[in-house]
């Protein structure tokens, strides 16, 4: 328990230098996006005095180092400012528009997880065999193909072709749950597509690996049911590959959500970082970046949690 | 393919009249192994039997099919690619026949195997007492506790210090030699009737090494279980058991007391591993050790497949050999009447 209280701590601890290393990439690289804020927001027409009053408004002409320091400082109060375009309030967005982005995200997890899984261990327990060739193809395949070509497939197909699933769009998962699921079930396989690939080919490679070692060997020995063998000591084997593999796919999904939000135009963190970066409005792509930022460090954070506890190797490390 | 033995029936074969003390009697047992294009045999027709609470050794280099032999009875050889033929008789039937769900109750059960390799035969992500626990369950229908209490029991009896601390551990943080403890408690948990033990000390230290086969020893003398005891260190051999098989490129080539064979080997290729005995190697032996290696069961000399290493080769050699009897002994050799081969000093 101690060396798992230790893994956390060691975890939050890196949360703080993570988060202001990944802000500040960011915040680097929106500078190179040709355009300025001011001018946009100064409308037609607007005199250059207009224009650099707005920039002193919003402390566009400050030097670039002391507007990250004062939008790092404000976040650290918890205060993720106002969209330079819409004076909305950023944590406000980033409330509205999570979900969307969360509910692709987890739905695809999870039909990568099963189906994955479930492609890796057949495939395992049955190498050299045609089903084995077929689905180490698909899965070649799989990892080769664009998720936002594949988007677009599924909806020629399924959604205008057969209508079994809105085109684009998304519904509110708390009010209308059937809507929002056939809202996200094209997005979320579109998504899904890469992962499944990937876990197939390491659940495999790794579940061979296992299968063939001595203590396999010794469960059979022993009397135990091939069943037991492979769910109960196969999988509780290869958890600690395919956790960890699973948390990386989180920042795979997240990156194909951006990709994936616009083609199904689902308003979610994805396209908001799309667009709000296209227009230099700074406060909401630093917003974003932090929130999944921290996501994906608690989730690894889960991870390794989970790790430790089920392999007494992965607690050791 | 090698040649087949003309003679269907070997000399143990027709001697097994009395079965009822026999507690297992393996057949003319072959087994091929097919590696894409072809079948090659890796067992040809190896017969042996184990008494109830015998403990009988199989010797021979590596690579003669020891492990292959042990693997057949307990029914684990690879699923694909690979065929067993013969008969495996134990307890009123024949494992041969037995379907997998009829041999799990056999394995762990009727007959415990342990393993050379105790660093990796245990699963790492289990303590050692559920993974004893485990095996008691597989075959009794008891409370979770009582098996554990068999479980702590049954690392007790190996002689593990402070037995339910040490369940409550992963086998990482256990030495080799305690593993190897740990695996002769996991299978004997469920007092089976025959422990077969493949080469259970080749991995460890020589001290660990005399203290686990101490305990084997003790351990089927006080339960009545049959040990069937393989190894490649004859030495080892003639320490504990009392009867004893050499095995050399998948054929038993000789049998009988152990006694004996050490007194007077009848084949040439027991009295080569006699001759590199360390002891013997003080007494001015011809063979320290044997020269060459066994050949691989794609390319098997035709006629005797010790000759192309054996000193005493004949013309006669050429032919294919059959187990000869004399006695309560038998050899592969046709020549093994008339020579007088060098035993261990007795
Ligand atoms: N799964 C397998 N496929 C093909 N050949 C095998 C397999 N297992 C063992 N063999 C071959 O069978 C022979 C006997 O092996 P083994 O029984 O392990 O020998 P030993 O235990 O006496 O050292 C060896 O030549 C080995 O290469
Ligand atoms: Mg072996």
């Amino acid at each position: 328990m101690g060396k798992i209280l230790r893994l956390v701590g060691r975890r939050l601890w890196q949360l703080l230098p993570i988060i202001v290393f990944a802000t500040f990439v960011v915040f680097s690289l929106l500078q190179l996006v040709p355009g300025d804020p001011a001018v946009v927001l100064a409308g037609d027409y607007a005199s250059e005095q207009r224009i650099a009053e707005i920039r002193q408004l919003y402390g566009l002409d400050q030097p670039f180092l002391v507007q990250y320091g004062v939008w790092l400082l404000h976040a650290l109060e918890g205060n993720l400012g106002r969209s330079l375009l819409t004076s909305e309030s950023v944590s406000q967005l980033i409330l509205y528009r999570l979900p969307n982005t969360l509910l692709i995200a987890v739905y695809a997890l999870v039909i990568a997880g099963l189906v994955g899984v479930a492609l890796g261990v057949a495939a395992a327990t049955r190498v050299g065999t045609r089903l084995d060739a077929f689905i180490t193809g698909l899965a070649s395949l799989g990892v080769a193909l664009p998720s936002f070509w594949l988007a677009m497939i599924l909806v020629a197909t399924l959604s205008l072709g057969l209508h079994w699933f809105p085109t684009t769009g998304a519904a509110p998962l708390l009010t209308d749950p059937w809507s929002a699921i056939m809202h996200a079930t094209l997005p979320a396989v579109a998504l899904a597509v890469g992962v499944i690939a990937e876990l197939a080919r390491q659940v495999r490679s790794a579940l061979i690996e296992v299968l063939n070692s001595q203590y396999i060997r010794t469960l059979r020995a022993k009397g135990l049911s091939s069943g037991a063998v492979l769910w109960k000591h196969g999988l509780r084997n290869i958890s600690v590959t395919l956790l960890t593999l699973l948390g990386l796919q989180v920042n795979r999904l997240f990156s194909g959500a951006v990709v994936i939000e616009a083609v199904f135009a689902i308003p979610g963190v994805g396209s908001l970082v799309a667009t709000s970066a296209l227009n230099k409005d700074f406060p909401v792509v630093q917003g974003v970046v932090l929130v999944l930022v921290v996501i994906v460090i608690l989730i690894n954070l889960v991870v390794d949690v989970l790790n430790a506890l089920l392999d007494p190797r992965a607690a050791e490390a | 393919m090698t040649h087949v033995e003309t003679n269907t029936s070997s000399p143990v074969h027709a001697k097994s009249s009395a079965r009822g003390e026999r507690l297992l009697e393996v057949r003319d047992l072959s087994v091929s192994f097919n590696d894409g294009n072809d079948w090659f045999e890796v067992l040809n027709k190896v017969s042996f039997d184990v008494k109830p609470g015998e403990t009988v050794g199989v010797v021979g280099e590596s690579g003669c099919g020891k492990s292959l032999t042990a693997l057949s009875i307990l029914g684990l050889l690879p699923r694909r690619g690979c065929r067993r033929t013969g008969q495996i008789l134990f307890d009123g039937g024949d494992l041969v026949a037995f379907g997998e769900g009829d041999m799990r109750k056999v394995r762990g059960r009727k007959i415990g195997m342990i393993f050379q390799e105790p660093m990796s035969a245990l699963d790492p992500v289990f303590t050692v007492g559920y993974q004893i626990t485990e095996t008691v369950r597989a075959h009794f229908k008891v409370s979770s506790r009582e098996a554990h209490e068999r479980a702590v029991a049954a690392l007790a009896a190996v002689g593990i210090p402070s037995p339910s601390n040490c369940a409550a551990m992963y086998p990482m943080s256990l030495s080799g030699g305690m593993r190897q403890r740990v695996m002769i408690a996991m299978a004997l948990v469920c007092e089976p009737q025959l422990l077969i033990a493949d080469e259970p000390t080749t991995a460890l230290d020589v001290t660990i090494q005399a203290q686990i086969m101490d305990l084997l020893e003790e351990l089927s003398q006080r339960t009545g279980t049959a040990l069937l005891f393989i190894t490649h260190n004859l030495g080892l051999v003639a320490e504990s058991c009392s009867r004893m098989l050499t095995m050399y490129a998948g054929q038993v080539v000789e049998n009988g007391p152990v006694d004996e064979i050490l007194s007077r080997p009848l084949h040439p290729y027991t009295a080569g591993l006699l001759g590199s005995l360390p002891q013997a190697k003080h007494r001015k032996s011809k063979l320290p050790s044997i020269p060459g290696r066994v050949p691989s069961p794609r390319d098997m000399p035709a006629g005797c497949r010790f000759a192309p290493r054996c000193t005493y080769v004949e013309a006669g050699c050429r032919m294919s050999q059959q187990l000869v009897g004399h006695g309560a002994r038998h050899a592969r050799c046709w020549r093994s009447d008339t020579l007088v081969l060098p035993g261990a000093a007795v």
